[in-house]
């Protein structure tokens, strides 16, 4: 590198020289930024959502990089959002990345205090067990000689953050098995 | 949903948000939109730039206040008494819009001559069973004729209605039974019981010196709310309302609705552009979920789920709940439709298509009632799934030792959440109410997969379906609900497979037979979608509820969702760009019912089907191609004419008339008046909430005469009112409210690291008088004091509180955000923890946006001594198991 590259590569110079006398642009720009690329640039692929917290419903892309979520954006296409999200929607990446996240199944006995290590198949056995258990010991034939065909037995809560398809095998699962205490959070 | 489903048909938003732009003038009342659904704000401030007057209703002074035209500071529960004074002046100076009120709602209307209104008695309406705290809603009907309501206690003209018809008539037909006989209608507007007259007696007392004295609130800044709903509605000119859940949250919140939609119809708003009322949701799916309902009334579609009265087969059913007129009519259609899906070839005319598989209801089973059968031992297990109520829902330590009481819970969340990990650690176990060691209750934690991570759709607050698609596979054990609820029910038959037992077939006999994909054998979302969507005898999708049929020919999982997967392609996920379409954009994801968007349209146009006037068009009629056309997809058949007049004997969507907007009606108009649906009255009325400072200034009824209180137990006392002795123990009021950067009970948003920081601590606001009072200092901690709990908060000196002046004192507000739990990244006080359980009667709904309480400086005492606070409280107040619960 001669001296004049090497002093016209000063961000100081190049502020002063430049057309960024703040040096809030090009001037404060090394090497290394120059050669910097978005992450939504750079993406494998781009994946229509929709934002999960409220009701609004705007647009997300969801920007895809060896299998990881690596950046979340509004969509401008959404007639509905235009492009915008707020905080929350923002994010949204941290949401679905972060180290928030619980990745494995855990185990509380009775009485016990505290969590074990439980896999999943075998979770779903024995709750299948449970729910099949709670559903005779709660069944209701009738009730003041009127047919039930219920069980009181066990409950369900959630499906206001869930999809449509989900809501819909919880209704026809539970319902199917008896269940009517099947509630959301369409009444908080 | 019953506030908008009586009044219009449909439990919905009646327009979606874009919408707002075209609206002249935008009240905005419990809601506090720009930081709750701030995206969606952008369409008030694109209506404000095109010259919309925005108002905003609300206890607090947020930034929604700030960016609108007008802010009105109103008294916490106290809607109803100035949504009330401004139909009273509606109509005191007839600014109402006469014709569409004629034509389109049922102003006209003459009611039986029993029929006894508020101002008969004192505040309750007649029927009312004061052992039984109810209402005998007959006296509330039209003369002459009996109309079964679209929405809402459909049941509860059960009997009544098959002692009409006998059951020799009904068995094995199916098809509608003949004409009602119609209901006297005076177009005049003069007869004295006609629905029009009712109501200008009803609200005569809702005067605007009756409104400052109720709600606080200036007698000049009230009329000139008045005087821009009343220049802003009309032909030219339209006004919108929007609220959210600062209206449900009441022991009288459908009523809150209500009362707006009685406004709208009488100034002519509903079904036009910039009109209708704009319901905002909050959570991602919120609508979905009543729409595809996990609630224990309502199966798919808003069909209602059966009650236990002997004997009853679908034919008792169908005759027992539908309408004899409007597409209601057509329900045994979408009965018989949905035990296709959901039963398949074991359906058959012969067995009743498997309706006797369906659990009957006695008596109410919301959430509230379950976990007062899991404090009674009844209930023992419990599923969560992404709900978290030992923070989000009323009464938390109620909550808490609902499960304390389980044999299992399952939770399934994204992170460990307050409901997940109340064994360990929650204010029982501090106090040494519980502990740990002695809890039987076994907990499983299932880790969720995020939206990112799954296919699915989501209704949004405008009924639209927007697809989203699985972008990653789910880390480690995390699986999507679908995945849960399939192999669950996978499992589930598998351990039943050939048993005899009779109680087992409606488990054996579902379609359970999804396609899965990948290693963790997901089920096809869309499939699911497809069966939503349904299906003809050949397994083609249908493409509009019309098609269905009732003789098992169709299979339908949720009739209002027909069209949705038509042509076999997810309509959800089209996606064309907002700038390629005009301003409906009917053609990005898909809105039901049958993708229009704004409800009710038909009203749009005149009574000979013109626009009300060019700049207000959206729907009209084509002389040249004899049908409907225009910028929405009309919500009305496109070819009745608005000269169609239906024979008398007509019945079903063929006795509406050219002139019947609201084709779900059973009448087709919108209905001021309900002459059936709602437990608690025909007509919106004040009344104090449970807990209040003040008397009802209105009647000498104080609270909601048929409001739902819990079962008394020890942690969930009422605090006295008003007068009475004890009250000025809670002399403040308080509500609840979100925040922008937190979302509902905290699961999606305590966790996410950016969040947290931009919102890092519960706190309280209150003004500066009333920290003057108390000595309160601001950013030092404040005790709000209820007879349930007592929490801490850090204390937020604000003049966005105004103390106000209501009957002739101060009364002060302090407002709390309820995101807060003792998990996460950031923590602190449940708000509620101070929350009651007493609900609106309709939808059971709890009231936590109007409450009274204390507050004094500091932190709350630690373990038991918080109790002994608390308990030291409800004596000084002298509650007991009774206060608060007279009639």
């Amino acid at each position: 590198m001669g001296l004049r590259t090497f002093i016209e590569s000063w961000p100081v110079y190049r502020q002063l020289t430049g057309d960024d006398p703040l040096g809030r642009g090009s001037a404060s720009y090394s090497r290394t930024t120059k050669t910097l690329v978005p992450r939504t640039v750079t993406a494998e692929k781009v994946v229509k959502s929709i934002c999960p917290y409220c009701a609004v419903g705007c647009g997300q892309n969801v920007y895809v990089q060896d299998g990881q979520v690596t950046q979340v954006e509004g969509d401008p296409d959404s007639p509905v959002s235009r492009g915008r999200l707020c905080p929350k929607g923002a994010a949204t990446k941290q949401l679905v990345t972060g180290s928030g996240r619980q990745t494995r199944v855990l185990y509380r006995r009775p009485h016990g205090t505290d969590w074990e290590e439980l896999d999943l198949d075998t979770a779903m056995d024995v709750i299948a067990d449970r729910v099949l258990e709670s559903r005779r010991a709660g069944w209701q034939d009738e009730v003041d000689g009127a047919r039930t065909n219920r069980t009181l037995g066990f409950a369900h809560l959630g499906g206001a953050t869930l999809d449509n398809e989900e809501n819909y095998l919880i209704k026809k699962l539970f319902t199917a098995m008896g269940a009517v205490q099947i509630e959301n959070q369409a009444r908080i | 949903m019953p506030g908008l489903g009586t009044s219009f048909g449909r439990g919905g938003a009646t327009t979606y948000q874009q919408d707002l732009q075209n609206s002249d003038c935008i009240v905005i009342e419990g809601s506090n939109m720009a930081e709750c659904h701030p995206v969606g704000f952008q369409w008030v401030m694109e209506a404000k730039a095109r010259g919309a007057t925005v108002i905003h209703v609300d206890p607090r002074y947020t930034r929604t206040s700030a960016l609108a035209d007008i802010h009105v500071p109103l008294r916490a529960g106290t809607d109803i008494a100035f949504l009330g004074g401004i139909i009273n002046h509606v109509l005191q100076n007839e600014a109402y819009f006469r014709e569409y009120l004629v034509t389109y709602t049922n102003a006209p209307d003459v009611l039986r001559e029993d029929y006894q209104d508020t101002e008969d008695l004192d505040g309750v309406f007649s029927g009312l069973d004061r052992e039984g705290r109810s209402y005998t809603p007959s006296s509330w009907q039209y003369e002459g004729a009996q109309v079964q309501a679209a929405s809402g206690q459909r049941d509860q003209q059960y009997s009544e209605r098959l002692s009409r018809h006998s059951r020799g008539e009904t068995t094995g037909s199916g098809g509608p039974v003949g004409g009602e006989p119609k209901p006297q209608r005076d177009e005049t507007l003069q007869h004295p019981r006609c629905v029009f007259q009712v109501l200008t007696r009803h609200y005569a007392r809702y005067t605007p010196e009756m409104v400052e004295q109720v709600c606080g609130i200036p007698r000049d800044l009230f009329l000139r709310v008045c005087q821009e709903l009343e220049e802003n509605s009309g032909r030219d000119r339209t006004s919108e309302f929007v609220y959210a859940v600062g209206w449900t949250q009441h022991t009288v919140g459908v009523q809150y609705i209500r009362a707006a939609a009685v406004l709208q119809l009488l100034l002519g708003n509903v079904g036009r552009p910039g009109g209708g009322i704009m319901a905002l949701r909050g959570h991602a799916s919120i609508q979905g979920s009543t729409d595809i309902p996990t609630l224990f009334n309502l199966l798919p579609g808003y069909l209602p789920m059966p009650y236990a009265h002997a004997d009853e087969d679908l034919d008792a059913f169908v005759e027992g709940e539908r309408a004899d007129k409007g597409y209601w009519t057509e329900m045994r259609a979408y009965t018989v439709s949905l035990l296709k899906a959901w039963y398949g070839p074991a359906a058959t005319p012969e067995n009743d298509f498997c309706f006797g598989h369906l659990p009957r209801l006695t008596g109410s089973h919301s959430n509230y009632e379950t976990i007062h059968a899991q404090l009674d031992g009844v209930c023992k297990g419990y599923f969560l799934m992404g709900e978290n109520p030992v923070v989000g829902n009323a009464n938390a330590t109620l909550q808490r030792l609902g499960m304390a009481n389980l044999d299992w819970l399952v939770v399934r969340d994204f992170s460990l959440v307050e409901s997940a990990t109340w064994w360990k650690e929650s204010p029982e176990i501090e106090s040494g109410e519980l502990r740990t060691e002695d809890i039987g209750t076994e907990v499983f934690f299932l880790p969720a997969a995020a939206h990112t991570e799954k296919d699915g759709s989501f209704t949004n607050t405008q009924r639209m379906l927007q697809w989203h698609h699985q972008a990653v596979e789910p880390p480690g054990d995390a699986r999507s609900d679908l995945w849960f609820l399939f192999h669950l029910g996978r499992i589930v038959r598998e351990k039943l497979a050939g048993s005899l037992n009779p109680r087992d077939r409606a488990v054996l006999d579902l379609t359970w037979d999804y396609p899965t994909k990948g290693a963790l054998a997901e089920p096809e979302a869309e499939a699911v979608l497809a069966e939503i969507n349904g299906f003809d005898g050949e397994g083609r999708p249908l493409a509009s509820y019309e098609q269905l049929e009732d003789d098992g020919s169709t299979a339908c999982g949720c009739w209002i969702y027909c069209g949705v997967y038509a042509d076999g392609v997810n309509q959800a996920d089209r996606r064309k760009p907002a700038e390629e379409q005009d301003w409906i954009a009917n053609e990005w994801g898909w809105a039901w019912p049958a993708n229009r968007r704004i409800l009710y349209n038909r009203a749009s146009a005149d009574p000979d089907g013109k626009p009300w006037s060019e700049r207000k068009a959206l729907v009209w009629w084509d002389d040249e191609s004899a049908s409907w056309t225009g910028h929405d997809i009309p919500d009305f058949d496109r070819h009745v004419s608005p000269w169609h007049r239906p024979p008398e004997d007509a019945t079903g969507a063929e006795a509406l008339s050219g002139v019947d907007p609201f084709v779900m009606q059973s009448d087709g108009k919108g209905w001021l008046f309900v002459p059936a649906g709602l437990t608690d009255g025909p007509l919106p009325t004040h009344y104090e909430p449970q807990d209040s400072p003040f008397d009802n200034l209105l009647y000498g009824q104080q609270r909601n005469p048929v409001r739902q209180l819990m079962p008394p137990r020890e942690h969930n006392r009422y605090h006295p009112s008003g007068s009475a002795p004890g009250a000025d123990v809670f002399p403040f009021a308080l509500t609840t409210y979100r925040l922008t950067e937190h979302h509902t009970a905290g699961g999606m948003s305590r966790w996410v690291p950016y969040l947290s920081e931009l919102q890092p601590e519960m706190f309280c606001e209150v003004s500066p008088e009333l920290a003057r009072l108390r000595g309160l200092e601001h950013m030092g901690w404040a005790t709000v004091v209820t007879a349930r709990g007592a929490i801490e908060a850090r204390v937020l000196v604000t003049d966005r509180m105004t103390p106000m002046t209501v009957q002739g004192r101060t009364l002060h507000q302090v407002g709390l955000p309820y995101h807060w739990g003792g998990n996460g990244l950031v923590r602190g006080d449940a708000a509620n923890e101070l929350t009651h359980q007493s609900l609106d009667p309709n939808v059971h709904i709890m009231e936590t946006k109007a409450l009274s309480c204390d507050i004094r400086p500091g932190r709350r005492p630690r373990g038991a001594a918080r109790n002994e606070l608390v308990r030291e409280y409800r004596v000084r107040a002298g509650i007991t198991e009774k206060t608060g619960t007279e009639i």
